[in-house]
């Protein structure tokens, strides 16, 4: 029983990354019709800025030019690695989209692949090949609930996440900008004609999916604090599977099936020898596309912005 | 007398290597109700679409001014935030995800004169009482004829000084017809330009003050819609006789 409890914690922790990252995939996918194929290494680049950012914070406390205590300098990290995330997902979209933005699809994904690619050997060529270990920006604990034991990681992770997922909630239903977006996924082509910059509205969901990944990359650093430029690319597929699970171009359908993906890996580990994990979880994701293929909330012919 | 608000010279619109409008000429003045009647191809909605720089692409000879400054300067969203100019495009394109509410706040996204805001809502809810009645429905739940009302309420709060209107009498009822005529008559009595184009020669011609007549992508006729009315061109192709 406890064994399960503790399984329950580790899938969700698994599924804020996937559900995190997924939403990057959904959102632009909605609006542009357009799989991101750089969206994983997005979440690397972001990763590694997380890091550079908490190391410079830590030298800053350590040098003691930044009271700061671990909770706030977390909250700090995260906010400014969001937010320069952000800037690497609207860069992208400027050099690599925008002038394929009339280009059959087919031209922007092999883009998306070749900029991913850039990305990976332009950190491995900036960096070296050894491996970054992402500093601890909050001492780990273990807490004991009744039988189960949890760490205080897998706490911040689960709730950080479910936070954002408020946060993008209200943004994406209160905001002018949210409802240009969910405008945009209705009907592309006549946002111009409201005076709305559809530009501005593109790089929005660029920099609101790369913030995302940034979140991600911060909360996966802490958990995982291995750092290496190939790290986007399995997650970053998964996360993408976990988006087409969901339905494309669902933003509640991305939530719903990085959750998921997390729980079907995390039972098959508990329950299967390890090497045949991957081989197993994706065989029951195939199984699943195979009676849903537009995914658990996806539409056959729109990728409206749901939720 | 003063210059034309809208100045459309030798407008040429290209598909591809497809020629829809071959050179035509019109203007509009300050004020005024124009309509461009047509049958379906003639050019009409390419247009319009060129006025509001929007999915078509113009020739090279195409000058378009509106009260003075050079359209083609301007991008389509620019059109509408920084001229004023607002479309109600073909098939209504309201934003059937979003609740009529939202589909009106978001034609404020550009706004610039808030303070003008309410009034301009106090008119459209005026206009268009059913609107506010479902305020919080999605839009896409509307009848048809409660679409085209938001459409054109849309419209007016993107942009008051000219309306491009495309068909806006497609698809209704003749009693909402004359109901949605009746709210472009006090629209424009409250000091918005109208530049409509229609099929339904006969609603167009009493509505308008001036009208053209577009065959095949070019000008034929133009005139005062009184006399447009009486031409017996006109009578035997668009009036039925």
């Amino acid at each position: 029983m406890s064994q399960i409890a503790q399984q329950v914690f580790n899938a969700l922790q698994l599924g804020s990354f996937y559900a995190l990252i997924a939403l990057g995939y959904s959102m632009v996918y909605s609006i542009l019709m357009l799989f991101n194929f750089a969206h994983g290494d997005v979440f690397m680049v972001a990763t590694y800025i997380g890091y550079f950012v908490a190391v410079g914070l830590l030298g800053l406390v350590a040098a003691s030019m930044l009271p700061l205590p671990s909770w706030a300098l977390f909250v700090l990290t995260l906010v400014l690695t969001m937010f320069l995330a952000s800037f690497v997902g609207i860069l992208v979209e400027l050099v690599a989209y925008r002038p394929l933005r009339d280009a059959p699809r087919a031209s922007a994904a092999i883009t998306g692949l070749m900029v991913g690619i850039f990305m990976e050997t332009g950190v491995l060529a900036l960096l070296g090949a050894s491996r970054k270990d992402f500093p601890a920006l909050i001492p780990p604990q273990t807490f004991q609930l009744g039988p189960i034991y949890v760490t205080n990681l897998k706490i911040l992770t689960l709730g950080m996440t479910l936070l954002l997922l408020v946060l993008l909630y209200l943004l994406i239903h209160h905001t002018k900008l949210g409802m240009a977006m969910r405008a945009m996924s209705f009907d592309y082509a006549v946002v111009p004609l409201l005076g709305i910059p559809m530009n501005t509205v593109i790089s929005f969901t660029f920099a609101l999916g790369s913030a995302l990944a940034g979140a991600a990359g911060i909360l996966y650093g802490m958990s995982y604090p291995v750092l290496d430029p190939y790290m986007g690319v399995i997650i970053g597929w998964k996360a993408f599977v976990a988006a087409i699970l969901g339905g494309r171009g669902s933003i509640f359908g991305a939530v719903v099936g990085g959750f998921m993906l997390g729980a079907i890996e995390i039972l098959v580990a508990a329950t299967m020898p390890s090497t045949m994990r991957d081989l197993i979880a994706y065989s029951i994701v195939l199984l699943i596309l195979t009676f849903r293929p537009y995914g658990l909330f996806g539409e056959e012919y729109s990728a409206r912005l749901r939720l | 007398m003063s210059s034309p608000q809208l100045v459309v010279e030798n407008l040429e619109v290209y598909y591809g290597n497809i020629r829809a409008v071959h050179g035509i000429s019109f203007h509009v003045n300050k004020g005024e109700i124009v309509a461009i009647i047509g049958a379906n191809g003639a050019g009409k909605t390419s247009t319009l679409r060129a006025i509001s720089r929007w999915m078509v692409k113009v020739g090279p000879k195409t000058r378009m001014t509106f009260e003075g400054h050079d359209l083609l300067r301007y991008p389509p969203h620019k059109v509408v935030s920084e001229l004023g100019i607002s479309h109600v495009p073909e098939g209504r394109r309201i934003f059937g995800n979003l609740t009529v509410w939202e589909n009106l706040m978001l034609a404020t996204y550009a706004r610039k004169d808030r303070h003008n805001l309410k009034r301009d809502f106090d008119m459209v809810f005026d206009l268009f009482p059913r609107l506010a009645e479902r305020r919080n429905q999605k839009a896409g739940t509307l009848s048809g004829g409660e679409q085209q009302m938001l459409a054109v309420a849309r419209a007016l709060i993107t942009g008051r000084r000219m309306m491009l209107l495309d068909e806006p009498s497609m698809g209704l009822a003749p009693l909402l017809m004359q109901e949605m005529f009746a709210a472009l008559r006090q629209i424009n009595r409250e000091g918005t330009t109208i530049l409509l184009v229609e099929q339904n020669a006969h609603m167009a011609l009493k509505f308008a003050h001036r009208g053209y007549v577009l065959e095949t992508g070019n000008l034929v006729l133009e005139g005062l819609t009184m006399d447009l009315l009486q031409n017996p061109r006109v009578k035997e192709a668009y009036l039925g006789g």
